[in-house]
């Protein structure tokens, strides 16, 4: 029983980077209708910008709250100006063109950030020495770790503010005007371009977040490919949610950090990366809006 | 043009592709045991055939059929795979009892099995993909193509028998000039026949306008599953000739970056041009060997090597062409007698 109450736990808090992660997908595909593969190594950039501002500033010699804020906040701001960047050199030119365009651009430039990220980091694996101390300690027979809270905590918090954004203040309302139909919201006096502009940037940011987080918390080694998985199961999660939606995208990534680590946990233990496509298979067959999206009719 | 006279040209092109086949052979052969040929050559002539095979098989599923499939090196895995396990472990055994071994038809025989099992399972598995791509389009369907290259990838990661992880070893060294470019010159010619006919028309049309192709009557279903399982097959054959050129296999060779490096080729050349798939599949197969050969630059106390910036550089051209250049090089045109006709006439007047 506490064996899976553990890997409840697990999977919670894997979903939840997932669910930061899927929300960029989401918001992009709702204004724009473009699965932005460089999502993932976005997510990738804020595990490297934490590396870097950590070793470079010998942060890990004090570990600190603060310490542990400014690198999270450093890390957003960078990826959110190459969230930013991205869209002004690569999809805003072929705003216009066929969707499969954007697709082979956005492949692109995914794989430029991959390989640009070997040229330039190297493809060495690297480690960043913790900012803040986190024990694990057994708490009634499971094992929770400081960082597992935190992480947990700060993706709530940081859905909460996403939240607020997108439904109360007027650049979400132009978000949701502009994923409802993007030339009435221009009619209508919005400024698209600002506002695609700011959802690139709060969507990176997030991812940012969840990268830098994932490389501070975890022992994981991050290396300039370690993006790539992340993100396509991100994406995953958001189609399992419903496109578009992004109360979907953070259910989908919940049930996605859950199904993966009870297939960890499992016999299948190998099967672990194939299974978020074979999930994602399963649900286009099935329920191609996915779980709270709603079946889009195609009109001729 | 007379029923006759269809048949006298058909015959006519089919002796004259075949004769140029057998006479670069001799030439191929002549020129390797002089030693004028040397093996690295050697090896990158047949890397652009294997790198033709996929680039046109491709371009059959996404320029002329109009679908979108990022997981082609899935189906040259499966190919490469099958084929390779084919040889290893039936085939040869039972030659071996009965003394076939060795010779040259043996060889050939033994290739041949290998082509066919490569090319038969790789169908099948173009068959599981392009059913649910039927209720798929566009982007969700290349993610779900992304995903069976994935799950190929990982499946044969855990299959032991053909070493997981470390790679399959001992494959036969088969594949010789012969038979890898008999199989272009078949699939050149499949692909060509098939956009001039009137099937090939309902191929465009569901490119062009799928609900429109389907108001007129084509069964928009049945083109996409026959395109994605030639696309398949053909995918499985260079997969099947690439494991028994090598001899190697390892599931690193059928990652993403290949599907991506063959989406490349068909991009490059025009999607939906036939000619334009060779063209570029042989162009960049040539550049990317040329880049080995660069120096190492030093920048700022750090050593790029050329190979590191191979990726770099398809990446980098893959945007570049959606932003400037989005028809590729030929657009949807071919080259072809009618070209040089033109320019003749042209440099006539």
């Amino acid at each position: 029983m506490e064996v899976y109450l553990q890997q409840l736990i697990n999977g919670v808090q894997y979903g939840s980077i997932y669910a930061l992660i899927a929300v960029g997908y989401t918001m992009v595909y709702g204004v724009l209708r473009l699965i932005n593969f460089a999502h993932g190594d976005i997510y990738m950039l804020g595990a490297f910008v934490a590396y870097y501002v950590v070793t470079g500033l010998a942060l890990h010699q004090h570990p600190s709250v603060g310490n542990f804020l400014f690198v999270l906040i450093v890390s957003m701001a960078v990826c959110a100006l190459a969230g930013v960047l991205i869209e002004r050199l690569a999809y805003r030119p072929i705003r216009n063109a066929p969707r499969l365009t954007a697709l082979i651009t956005a492949i692109g430039v995914s794989l430029l950030l991959e390989n640009g990220g070997i040229v330039v980091f190297g493809a060495d694996p690297k480690y960043i020495p913790t900012v803040l101390q986190s024990s694990v300690a057994p708490r009634g027979g499971l094992y929770i770790s400081e960082g597992q809270v935190i992480m947990l905590a700060a993706s709530v918090l940081f859905m909460l503010i996403l939240r607020f954004i997108v439904m109360s203040t007027r650049f979400g309302r132009a978000v949701r005007a502009i994923s409802y139909d993007i030339d009435a919201a221009r009619l209508m006096g919005i400024d698209v371009d600002r506002a695609i502009t700011l959802t690139f940037a709060l969507g990176s940011a997030l991812a940012g977040a969840a990268g830098m987080m994932v490389a501070t918390f975890t022992s994981v080694k991050i290396t300039p490919l370690f993006g790539l998985l992340p993100g396509v199961k991100a994406f995953v999660a958001a189609v399992l949610g419903g496109i578009g939606n992004i109360p979907g995208a953070v259910l989908g990534g919940i049930l996605m950090g859950i199904i993966e680590a009870f297939v960890g946990g499992s016999a299948l233990t190998t099967y672990r990366d194939a299974i978020a496509f074979m999930i994602l298979i399963i649900v286009l067959l099935l329920r191609p809006g996915g779980i709270l999206g709603k079946a889009v009719v195609e009109k001729v | 043009m007379s029923r006759r006279q269809f048949w006298l040209w058909r015959l006519i092109s089919v002796g004259a592709a075949l004769a140029a086949l057998l006479g670069a052979n001799v030439l191929i052969i002549s020129l390797r045991s002089t030693g004028w040929l040397d093996d690295y050559t050697y090896r990158v002539i047949m890397l652009c055939g294997i790198n033709i095979l996929l680039a046109v098989s491709l371009n059959l599923i996404n320029g002329i059929t109009g679908q979108f499939s990022i997981g082609h090196a899935g189906f040259q895995g499966v190919g490469a795979y099958t084929s390779a396990a084919f040889t290893v472990f039936v085939v040869s055994p039972w030659m071996r009892e009965r003394g076939l071994q060795g010779t040259p038809t043996g060889d050939s025989a033994l290739l041949i099995a290998g082509i066919i099992a490569g090319a038969v399972c790789a169908s099948l598995a173009g068959l599981f993909v392009g059913i649910p791509s039927l209720r798929l389009r566009g982007d969700y369907l290349a993610i779900a193509t992304l995903g069976f290259g994935e799950i190929i990838r990982v499946t044969i990661l855990n299959i032991e028998q053909v070493g997981g992880a470390r790679g399959f070893y001992g494959i036969p060294l088969l594949t010789t000039f012969f038979w890898l470019y008999l199989a272009v010159i078949v699939l050149l010619a499949l692909s060509r026949n098939l956009l001039v006919s009137t099937q090939g028309l309902a191929f465009l049309a569901v490119r062009d306008d799928e609900i429109a192709a389907e108001a007129v009557g084509v069964y928009s279903t049945r083109i996409k599953v026959i395109a994605f399982v030639t696309g398949a097959c053909f995918a499985g054959i260079a997969g099947a000739l690439y494991a028994h050129f090598d001899g190697y296999l390892n599931p690193d060779n059928f990652r993403l970056d290949q599907s991506i490096i063959i989406l490349t080729m068909v991009v490059l050349g025009g999607q939906g041009s036939i000619t334009g798939s060779v063209l570029s599949a042989v162009l960049l197969t040539a550049v990317l060997e040329w880049l080995r050969f660069l120096p190492t630059i030093t920048v700022g106390g750090r050593a790029f090597s050329p190979s590191e910036l191979r990726m770099v550089f398809f990446s980098l051209m893959l945007i570049l062409l959606m932003l400037w250049r989005q028809t590729g090089l030929l657009g949807r045109r071919e080259f072809g007698w009618h070209v040089v006709r033109q320019y003749w006439r042209l440099l006539r007047t």
